[in-house]
C-alpha cells in the first residue's frame, strides 16, 4: 500500500477532472456527491497507508514514491515524488477526513447555487493541492501545493464575484500571500545553494552541517512565507476579509487545513530550525504569541458571527507558532488537529446559523436560536467548550500542552498564552450567548429560522464528537494511567519525523497540574465574566437591551474592532504613497523615457531630410524592394536545391 | 526539410495574393498549419541529447562573399521554431482582418517565413537578412490594420528597431572580414567561432556593442522599451500575438546565440549592465502595468517585466539560468499570446479596452472567464502551470551567480500577481451590467465552441508544460550545457553552479534519525553527569 500512496492525491484529482468534464451535466446534487466520494476515497487510502506505516519499526517509517522527474536543469533536479512518513500521513488524515465532512456539508449548503458544480470542482482541486503540499517530498512540490491551495482559496473567496467586496478579498488574499511566497522562493534558493538539493531527505541528512547564520536566514525567510499562509503578523490581514467566501470554504480552507500549512512547513523543516541560532526560535514564538493576543483582542469586538471565528483562527494559529518556536512540534500538531475539529465545527455551525437565518451574519440580530436549531446549537456549544479549554473537551488538552511548553521555555510567553486563553473563553462565550441564548432580537415571524438539512447536520454531529474526544490522542499522563501503555500516542507516533528535535523541559509533574488548574480557572473566569456582561441579568443582557444598546458596549472600541488598525494602515499606504509611486513610474515612462527617445528621433528626422533629396523618401518603396529581393534570393536557393 | 519551413509560408504568401479576398484567410490558415505540422515533425525527429545543430542544410548562396544558405536547429532554437510554427495558425484561426484580407494574410505569412528563417539561420548574414525582413510586414500590419494612433506606433516601431540594427550589419560585415581564413569568407557562426582568435579586443567590443544594441531594442530592455507599448496596443490582435510571442524572442535569442555564443568574455563583462537593466525592467514594467487603464497596454507592459526575467536568466551564465531563459521564452510566447488573443476578443465584443468600462463580465461569460483565469494564473507564474518553470529556474540560477539581483527580481513576482489579479477583479468580477453599482452596461458574449477550439492548444500547452516541463528541458539542456562549457574554456570563467549530493533517500532519513537520537542520548547523558 505504501507504494500506492499516490492514490491519495489521485482521488480528488479524478473528482476534479470528472466534474470539470461533466459536472455541469451531472448538476445538483450529483456533482457534489462525486466530489464527496472522491474526497472520501482519498481518506480511505490515507487510512490504509497509515496502518501500513504503523506496522513498520518506528525508524523505518519513511517511504518515498517517485512518480516522474518534474524539473531538472544542470545539477538541479526535483521529482514529482511523495514522502510518506508519520508527519505527512497525520496531516493527510485530518485534511481528507475533515475535508470529506465539509464536502458533504457543502451539498446542503450550496443547494440552489447556480454554480453548484463549479464549487465542487474548486473544492476537489483544493484537497488535491493540499495533499501535494503535505505529501510532497521536496520543497518545490510543497510549493506547488502551497500555491495551488492559494489559488483555490482565491477562486473560492471570490466565488460570489458579483459583490465587489468578495472580489477584492480574493485578490487581497492572493497578493498578501505572494509577499510570503517571496520569502518561500528565496529560502528555497538558499537551501539549494547551501546543500545542493531541496529534497526533504537530503535536508534531514545535511541540515546539521549548515552554518547557523545560513540556517537562521533560511528559517526566517520560511517564517515570512508561513506568516502569509498561516495568517500571522505582519501578513494576517487577508484572513478576516477571506470570510467573504462561502462558509464551507471558511471552515475547510481558512480554519482547518490551508492556514495550518505554515506550521506544517516549519515542522517539516525541523532539522534546519535545529541548526539555526537559538534566537530564531524566539522570533517564531513571539510572532505567534503577539498574533495570538492581538487577534484575540480583535475577536472580542466583532459582531459578524464569522469574523469572530476568523480572528479566533488567527489567534489559535498564533498558539501553534508559539509552540513551534519553543520546540514543541508535537503540541503544535496536536493543537492543529483538535483546532481543525472544533474550528471546522464552529464554522460549519455558523454556516448553519447563517443558512437558517437566511444570510444574516450579524449576531446583534440573532439570539435565542437554541430553540429553533437544536442540533446546530448543541454541537456549537461543544465546539465552544472545546475552544474555551474546558476539560475534558479536546481543546483543553492540546492548549494545556502548549502552555506547559511555554512555561518551560519562557514565563513571559506563558503569560501571553494565558491571557489569550482568557480572552478566547470570553469572546466565544459572548458569541454563544448572542447567538443561541436569550430571546430573539429579530422578527421570528418574518425570518422563520429553521434547522439545516441532514447533509449539514451529520457533519456537525461527527465533528462535535471528534472535538469532544480528540484530546485522547495525546494524554499527559504517565504510563501507570492505562496499565503500562504509553498514552502519549501522538508524541510516539510523530517521533521519527522530528529527528529528536522536540524540546524537553523538566517541568515537575506537580507544576504541570498547577498550570492546568490555572488555565482552567482562567477559562472559568472568562466564561463567568461574559455571562455577567451579556447573560441574563447582566448590564448588557441580551434579553432586555436593544440592538443599538449592544453597540454601546465598552468593548466596541475602534481599536479592537479594527484589529489595531494594522490592515487599515497597509491599505492607506497601498492606496496612497504606494499607488502614487506606481503612477509616478507611469508618468516617468510617458514623459522622461519616451520623451528622450522622441528627442533623438526628432534629431534623426532632421538629418534624414537632408538625405531625402537624393532618395524617394517613401518607406513603401524600400520595403517593396526588400521584399522582392528576399523572394528573389529564396527563389534562387530553391533553384539551387532542385538542380 | 528546414528550408521547407521557410519556403512553405512564402509560397502561401504568394498564393494568398493571387487568390480572392474571401479565400485569403483559408489559404493562409492551411499554409501556416502545414508549416506548423512540419515544425512538429522537426520536433519529433529531433535527436534528444545532441548538443550540436541538427538537420543542417548548407547551400552556397553568394560564394564570393562567403554568404551561405545555412540552416540548422539545436536545443536553443528548436522550441522557438515550434512556437513560430504553431503560433501563426493559432493567431490566424482566432482573429480576423477587418479589411484587405489578401494583404493582411500576405504580411502575416511573410512574417512567419521571416521569423522561422531568423531562428533557423546559422549563417550570420542570413540571420540578419531575416531579422530585418520581419520588420516590414509587421510595420504594415500595425500601420494598416491597427487601432487608434497606428501610423505613429508603426513608425516608432520601425525606426527604433531599424536604427538599432543598422549598426549590427556593420558589425556582421566586420566580423566576417576579421575572421576570414586567408581569402575565404564565411558568415557561418561555426566558422566564425573557430576563427575568433584573430579578432582584437577593441574590435570584439565594438562588434558586440553593435549586436547588443540591436538585440536590446528588440527584447526590449529598459530604457529603450517605449516602442513596445505603442506597437502592442495599436497593433491588430494577430500582430500583437506574433510580436509578443515570436518577435521579441529574436532579441533574447540573439543575445544567447550571437552575444554569448561569439563573445563570451565580453558578454560576461557586460553582465552587471544587463542584470541591472533586466531587474529594472521587471520591477518597472510591473509597476507601470499596475496603473494602466487600458487592458491591452497593461498586457504590453507585463511583457516588459517578463522579458526582464529572460535577460536575467541569460546573464546568470549557468545551467539553471540559461535553461530557464530558453524555457521562459517559449512559455511567455504561449501565455502572452493567449492573453492578447483574449483581450482582442474582448475588444471585438465590447469595442473598448478601458478597464473602467468593464464590470462583472464573468456573469455573462463564464467560460471566457475560466479561460482568462487559467491564462492569468499562468502569466503570474503559478506552479503547475507553464509560466512558473522558467521563472523559477531563472531566479534560482541568478541567485547562484548574482544573489542580490535575484532578490530584487523575486520581489517582481509579487507585483505580477498584483497587476493581473487587480485587472481581472475590475473587469470580470464585480456587479455585472444591469445590476446596482455596475460601472458599465457592457455585456460580454461567451466564447463560441469554435473560439474555444482555437485557443485550446495554448491552454493545453499551459497545463502540459507546467506539469511536465522535462519534455521541453530535455531537448534544450544539451545545447545550453555545451554553450556553457564553451564559454568556460574560452573566457576563463567558471560557472557558478551548486554541487548536488547523492540523493539520501529513505535510508538517509533512517540514518539521520538514528544519528539524531544517538546525539540526543549522548547529550542527555552528559547533562545527567554534570
Amino acid at each position: 500500500m505504501l507504494d500506492l500512496a499516490w492514490l491519495i492525491p489521485a482521488a480528488p484529482l479524478t473528482g476534479f477532472i470528472v466534474n470539470m468534464l461533466v459536472g455541469k451535466r451531472l448538476g445538483e446534487p450529483l456533482a457534489g456527491w462525486v466530489a464527496t466520494i472522491a474526497a472520501f476515497l482519498s481518506f480511505i487510502f490515507t487510512v490504509l497507508v497509515f496502518f501500513d506505516l504503523r506496522s513498520l519499526e518506528p525508524s523505518d517509517r519513511f517511504h518515498i514514491v517517485e512518480i516522474f522527474t518534474w524539473i531538472s536543469a544542470g545539477s538541479f533536479e526535483v521529482d514529482a515524488g511523495l514522502l510518506v512518513d508519520p508527519l505527512s500521513i497525520t496531516m493527510a488524515l485530518f485534511v481528507t477526513g475533515v475535508g470529506t465532512l465539509i464536502h458533504l456539508y457543502s451539498i446542503g449548503y450550496m443547494h440552489g447555487d447556480e454554480n453548484f458544480s463549479k464549487f465542487f470542482i474548486y473544492l476537489n482541486m483544493f484537497v488535491f493541492s493540499m495533499l501535494l503540499l503535505v505529501l510532497g517530498d521536496n520543497l518545490l512540490l510543497t510549493f506547488l501545493g502551497w500555491e495551488g491551495v492559494g489559488a483555490c482559496s482565491y477562486l473560492l473567496i471570490s466565488f460570489w464575484f458579483t459583490d465587489p467586496q468578495n472580489a477584492s478579498a480574493g485578490k487581497k488574499a492572493f497578493v498578501t500571500n505572494r509577499v510570503g511566497d517571496f520569502g518561500y522562493m528565496l529560502a528555497t534558493f538558499l537551501v539549494f545553494l547551501t546543500i545542493g538539493s531541496i529534497n526533504y531527505d537530503d535536508i534531514a541528512t545535511q541540515a546539521p552541517d549548515i552554518a547557523a547564520v545560513t540556517a537562521s536566514a533560511i528559517v526566517l525567510l520560511f517564517l515570512l512565507a508561513a506568516t502569509g499562509k498561516s495568517a500571522q503578523i505582519p501578513l494576517f490581514v487577508w484572513l478576516p476579509d477571506a470570510m467573504a467566501g462561502p462558509t464551507p470554504v471558511s471552515a475547510l480552507i481558512h480554519a482547518a487545513t490551508m492556514v495550518t500549512s505554515g506550521v506544517f512547513l516549519l515542522t517539516r523543516l525541523n532539522p534546519i530550525l535545529a541548526a539555526a541560532s537559538p534566537w530564531v526560535g524566539d522570533v517564531i514564538a513571539w510572532t505567534g504569541a503577539i498574533t495570538a493576543l492581538v487577534a484575540a483582542t480583535a475577536a472580542v469586538a466583532q459582531n459578524d458571527i464569522k469574523r469572530v471565528l476568523a480572528y479566533s483562527t488567527v489567534s489559535q494559529l498564533g498558539y501553534l507558532f508559539l509552540a513551534v518556536g519553543v520546540g514543541g512540534y508535537v503540541p503544535a500538531i496536536f493543537h492543529m488537529i483538535t483546532h481543525a475539529f472544533f474550528k471546522a465545527l464552529l464554522f460549519l455551525g455558523s454556516g448553519s446559523v447563517i443558512h437558517g437565518m437566511h444570510d444574516q451574519q450579524d449576531m446583534r440580530f440573532m439570539g435565542g436560536l437554541k430553540k429553533f436549531m437544536p442540533v446546530t446549537s448543541f454541537t456549537f456549544i461543544i465546539g465552544w467548550l472545546a475552544i474555551a479549554g474546558v476539560p475534558p473537551f479536546s481543546g483543553f488538552w492540546s492548549k494545556d500542552e502548549i502552555l506547559v511548553f511555554a512555561w518551560g521555555s519562557n514565563k513571559a510567553l506563558w503569560v501571553v498564552g494565558l491571557v489569550t486563553a482568557l480572552l478566547t473563553g470570553f469572546y466565544m462565550t459572548r458569541q454563544v450567548i448572542m447567538t443561541f441564548f436569550g430571546k430573539p432580537r429579530f422578527d421570528v415571524e418574518e425570518v422563520k429560522p429553521h434547522e439545516s438539512p441532514k447533509t449539514m447536520t451529520i457533519p456537525l454531529v461527527i465533528l462535535s464528537i471528534l472535538a469532544a474526544v480528540a484530546g485522547g490522542l495525546n494524554l499527559p499522563f504517565t504510563k501507570d494511567f492505562l496499565g503500562g501503555t504509553d498514552v502519549h500516542f501522538l508524541e510516539g507516533w510523530l517521533e521519527p519525523s522530528l529527528f529528536a528535535n522536540e524540546a524537553k523541559f523538566d517541568t515537575a509533574g506537580s507544576t504541570k497540574v498547577w498550570l492546568a488548574l490555572i488555565a482552567v480557572a482562567a477559562g472559568a473566569i472568562a466564561i463567568f465574566a461574559a455571562f455577567k456582561l451579556f447573560g441574563k441579568g447582566g448590564s448588557l443582557s441580551a434579553d432586555e437591551v436593544s440592538t443599538e444598546e449592544l453597540d454601546k458596549s465598552p468593548l466596541r472600541s475602534p481599536y479592537l474592532e479594527n484589529a489595531w488598525f494594522i490592515d487599515a494602515t497597509y491599505a492607506k499606504f497601498m492606496g496612497g504613497p504606494g499607488r502614487k509611486m506606481f503612477e509616478f513610474f507611469s508618468f516617468f515612462d510617458r514623459t522622461a523615457v519616451d520623451g528622450i527617445s522622441k528627442g533623438v528621433a526628432g534629431g534623426s528626422v532632421g538629418v534624414g531630410t537632408l538625405f531625402r533629396k537624393a532618395q524617394t523618401g517613401y518607406v513603401r518603396n524600400y520595403v517593396t524592394l526588400i521584399v522582392f529581393g528576399a523572394i528573389a534570393m529564396v527563389g534562387w536557393v530553391i533553384w539551387r536545391l532542385v538542380s | 526539410m528546414l528550408t521547407l519551413l521557410i519556403v512553405i509560408p512564402l509560397i502561401t504568401a504568394a498564393l494568398v495574393l493571387v487568390n480572392t479576398e474571401s479565400l485569403a484567410r483559408v489559404v493562409a490558415l492551411i499554409g501556416s498549419t502545414v508549416t506548423g505540422i512540419l515544425s512538429l515533425i522537426v520536433l519529433s525527429e529531433f535527436e534528444v541529447g545532441e548538443s550540436g545543430y541538427q538537420f543542417v542544410s548548407d547551400v552556397n548562396w553568394i560564394p564570393s562573399l562567403g554568404i551561405n544558405w545555412t540552416l540548422g536547429v539545436d536545443g536553443i532554437s528548436l522550441w522557438l521554431v515550434v512556437l513560430a510554427g504553431l503560433l501563426f495558425p493559432i493567431a490566424i484561426l482566432t482573429t480576423s482582418a477587418h479589411h484587405d484580407q489578401r494583404q493582411f494574410y500576405f504580411h502575416l505569412m511573410a512574417l512567419q517565413a521571416g521569423s522561422l528563417g531568423a531562428f533557423l539561420s546559422i549563417d550570420l548574414f542570413l540571420f540578419f537578412a531575416f531579422f530585418e525582413i520581419v520588420l516590414v510586414p509587421m510595420y504594415f500590419l500595425i500601420g494598416g490594420w491597427g487601432h487608434g494612433d497606428r501610423v505613429y506606433a508603426a513608425l516608432k516601431f520601425f525606426l527604433y528597431t531599424m536604427a538599432a540594427s543598422a549598426l549590427m550589419l556593420v558589425g556582421i560585415l566586420a566580423l566576417g572580414i576579421l575572421t576570414r581564413n586567408g581569402e575565404v569568407f564565411s558568415f557561418d557562426i561555426r566558422d566564425i567561432q573557430a576563427n575568433m582568435a584573430g579578432v582584437s579586443d577593441t574590435a570584439r567590443w565594438l562588434i558586440l556593442i553593435s549586436f547588443a544594441l540591436a538585440f536590446a531594442v528588440k527584447v526590449p530592455v529598459f530604457p529603450i522599451h517605449t516602442w513596445l507599448p505603442n506597437a502592442h496596443t495599436e497593433a491588430p490582435t494577430a500582430g500583437s500575438v506574433i510580436l509578443a510571442g515570436v518577435m521579441l524572442k529574436l532579441g533574447t535569442y540573439g543575445l544567447i546565440r550571437f552575444g554569448l555564443g561569439l563573445f563570451p568574455e565580453e558578454t560576461i563583462a557586460l553582465a552587471p549592465v544587463f542584470l541591472t537593466l533586466g531587474v529594472i525592467g521587471i520591477i518597472y514594467g510591473a509597476a507601470v502595468a499596475t496603473v494602466q487603464t487600458d487592458l491591452k497596454k497593461l498586457v504590453a507592459y507585463s511583457s516588459v517585466a517578463h522579458m526582464g526575467f529572460i535577460v536575467l536568466g541569460i546573464f546568470a551564465f549557468n545551467s539553471q539560468g540559461l535553461n530557464g531563459a530558453v524555457v521562459q521564452m517559449i512559455n511567455h510566447g504561449i501565455s502572452t499570446g493567449a492573453l492578447f488573443i483574449l483581450v482582442g476578443w474582448m475588444y471585438d465584443r465590447l469595442k473598448t479596452r478601458e478597464i473602467s468600462q468593464m464590470s462583472g463580465l464573468q456573469k455573462s461569460a463564464p467560460v471566457f472567464a475560466g479561460v482568462m483565469t487559467l491564462v492569468v494564473l499562468s502569466s503570474i507564474g503559478l506552479p503547475g502551470l507553464n509560466g512558473f518553470v522558467g521563472e523559477f529556474l531563472i531566479l534560482l540560477g541568478t541567485f547562484s551567480s548574482a544573489r542580490w539581483w535575484a532578490v530584487v527580481a523575486t520581489a517582481g513576482v509579487i507585483l505580477a500577481a498584483l497587476y493581473l489579479l487587480w485587472a481581472y477583479q475590475r473587469t470580470f468580477h464585480g456587479p455585472p451590467a444591469g445590476t446596482e453599482g455596475a460601472s458599465s452596461d457592457k455585456v460580454l458574449k461567451d466564447l463560441s465552441p469554435k473560439e474555444l477550439l482555437g485557443i485550446a492548444p495554448l491552454l493545453a500547452a499551459i497545463v502540459f508544460f507546467g506539469v511536465y516541463p522535462s519534455f521541453m528541458i530535455d531537448r534544450i539542456e544539451p545545447s545550453v550545457d555545451a554553450l556553457i562549457e564553451r564559454i568556460e574554456t574560452e573566457a576563463d570563467f567558471t560557472e557558478s553552479e551548486t554541487e548536488a549530493p547523492e540523493r539520501s533517500g529513505v535510508e538517509g532519513l533512517t540514518e539521520a534519525l538514528e544519528l539524531a537520537e544517538e546525539d540526543k542520548a549522548e547529550k542527555e547523558a552528559l547533562e545527567g553527569e554534570s
